[in-house]
């Protein structure tokens, strides 16, 4: 039985959701625009997915939602609009109500540290680190040289270890 | 090189980007260079750091909202119809999974596993137990399985243990170990092993999927998972990818 357009829809890209929410949210460091993004990149998707003929749907996806984001960006301009929202906490083994309050404010300051950087840093920061993407696969979601992929990180790097450390002195201070 | 040259590297290095050649050059000289490890250990906090940073999965209204939109275009019933539709793939892959008679073993307990994984993730049923704290998922296992099992969990950074389930593949009870890396699902089959000599880990693509075999200490383990071979290959899953003393299975 031959899928509908649709079916096929469903099956090939709605599982990579939560990847397009996530890289969205920290695009656009706020649920709202987030989650409208993810709805337009979806229409999008639909729109386009004649052209996919690929197996990689998260890629694809990804490209889509990460277009669509960097408009809103440019539209908006509210790259340092940062809304503080409630954090979900890493999976707690912890007893020990001070260890999980040093883990508390640590965390606060990973995130802190992220969210000062420019967009195309936490990008690729997002991209690398929590979706664990090849340098190739991120060159083709963000459409750059797999020699800029490279450069770009190394510098998305540098600078989060110093947001980070100038959060985390704050955090403690 | 000099440590310049390595410096720029160390990130492709830790990544695992670079080729065989240079990233021996990079093993061998950060083993005599304290500044150049010393780099590469900030490298791996800092991965660390944004491991533990906050996720934002969608919504489950934004979520039903696209579900029910996109399952179908014109009828209300979406979730039913996508589930349907999963099916309906699933069923298209299972289907195109060559008889198992025809293959030899490996084969046909590739496509075996492929199944499983795949039933597991159609059914969403990843886990009858899920791991909260330490210890909570071997114990579980250990006492559902018919043969002793004491493996080691197996968590990194980037690979988190989820949960255990007990499954069937080969005709038999095996254990489940499921494990989380970003957005994915890495299924982790273990079972006693007929024959006894190791063998290294062997990897394949079977319909989308990649999985990646070995044996070690008595036990059969396979990995699958919709990673790339590449990236799958990268995880500490085998012990090959281990220091001795960690070594798996007992």
């Amino acid at each position: 039985m031959p899928l509908s357009r649709h079916a096929r829809f469903a099956a090939a890209i709605l599982p990579h959701l939560d990847r397009a929410h996530n890289l969205a949210r920290w695009l656009l460091a706020n649920r709202q625009d987030a989650e409208d993004a993810v709805q337009d990149s979806y229409l999008r998707a639909l729109t386009y997915f004649d052209s996919f003929h690929g197996r990689d749907g998260r890629a694809w996806l990804l490209a889509i939602v990460r277009n669509t984001c960097f408009e809103r960006l440019r539209k908006n301009r509210r790259h340092l609009e940062l809304p503080v929202e409630h954090i979900e906490l890493a999976r707690d083994t912890s007893p020990d109500p001070e260890a999980l309050q040093l883990q508390l404010a640590d965390q606060a300051a990973v995130r802190r540290g992220l969210e000062s950087l420019p967009a195309e840093f936490r990008e690729v920061l997002v991209l690398r680190e929590m979706e664990g993407l090849s340098y190739q696969q991120i060159a083709r979601v963000t459409e750059a040289p797999l020699g800029t992929v490279m450069s770009r990180l190394a510098r998305a790097r540098r600078r989060f270890e110093e947001a980070l450390a100038a959060a985390r002195k704050e955090e403690t201070a | 090189m000099n440590c310049r040259e390595i410096e720029r590297l160390l990130g492709p290095y830790r990544d695992g980007e670079l080729d065989p050649e240079r990233s021996a050059d990079v093993a061998v000289h950060q083993r005599n260079c304290e500044d150049c490890r010393a780099a590469l250990e900030r490298l791996e906090q800092l991965s660390a750091a944004i491991e533990s940073a906050p996720r934002y999965p969608a919504s489950p209204e934004l979520r039903a909202r696209l579900e029910s939109r996109f399952a179908d275009g014109r009828q209300p019933y979406g979730r039913w119809l996508l589930l349907a539709a999963g099916l309906a793939a699933a069923a298209l892959v299972i289907g195109r999974l060559t008889p198992v008679a025809d293959l030899r073993p490996q084969d046909a307990l590739a496509n075996e596993v492929v199944r499983a994984h795949l039933r597991s993730l159609v059914v969403g049923h990843l886990w009858d137990v899920a791991a909260s704290g330490h210890h909570t998922v071997k114990p579980w296992l250990a006492a559902k399985l018919d043969f002793p099992f004491d493996v080691e969990d197996i968590s990194s950074r980037g690979l988190l243990l989820a949960g255990g389930r007990v499954d069937s593949v080969d005709g038999r009870t095996v254990a489940v170990l499921v494990y989380r890396r970003g957005g994915h699902v890495i299924s982790v089959f273990v079972w006693p092993a007929a024959q006894p000599p190791d063998r290294p880990p062997a990897g394949r693509s079977v319909h989308g999927f990649n999985v990646i075999d070995w044996r070690a200490d008595g036990l059969n383990w396979w990995a699958v998972s919709d990673l790339e071979l590449g990236e799958l290959n990268e995880l500490p899953l085998s012990p090959c990818f281990l220091p001795a003393h960690e070594t798996l299975g007992g």
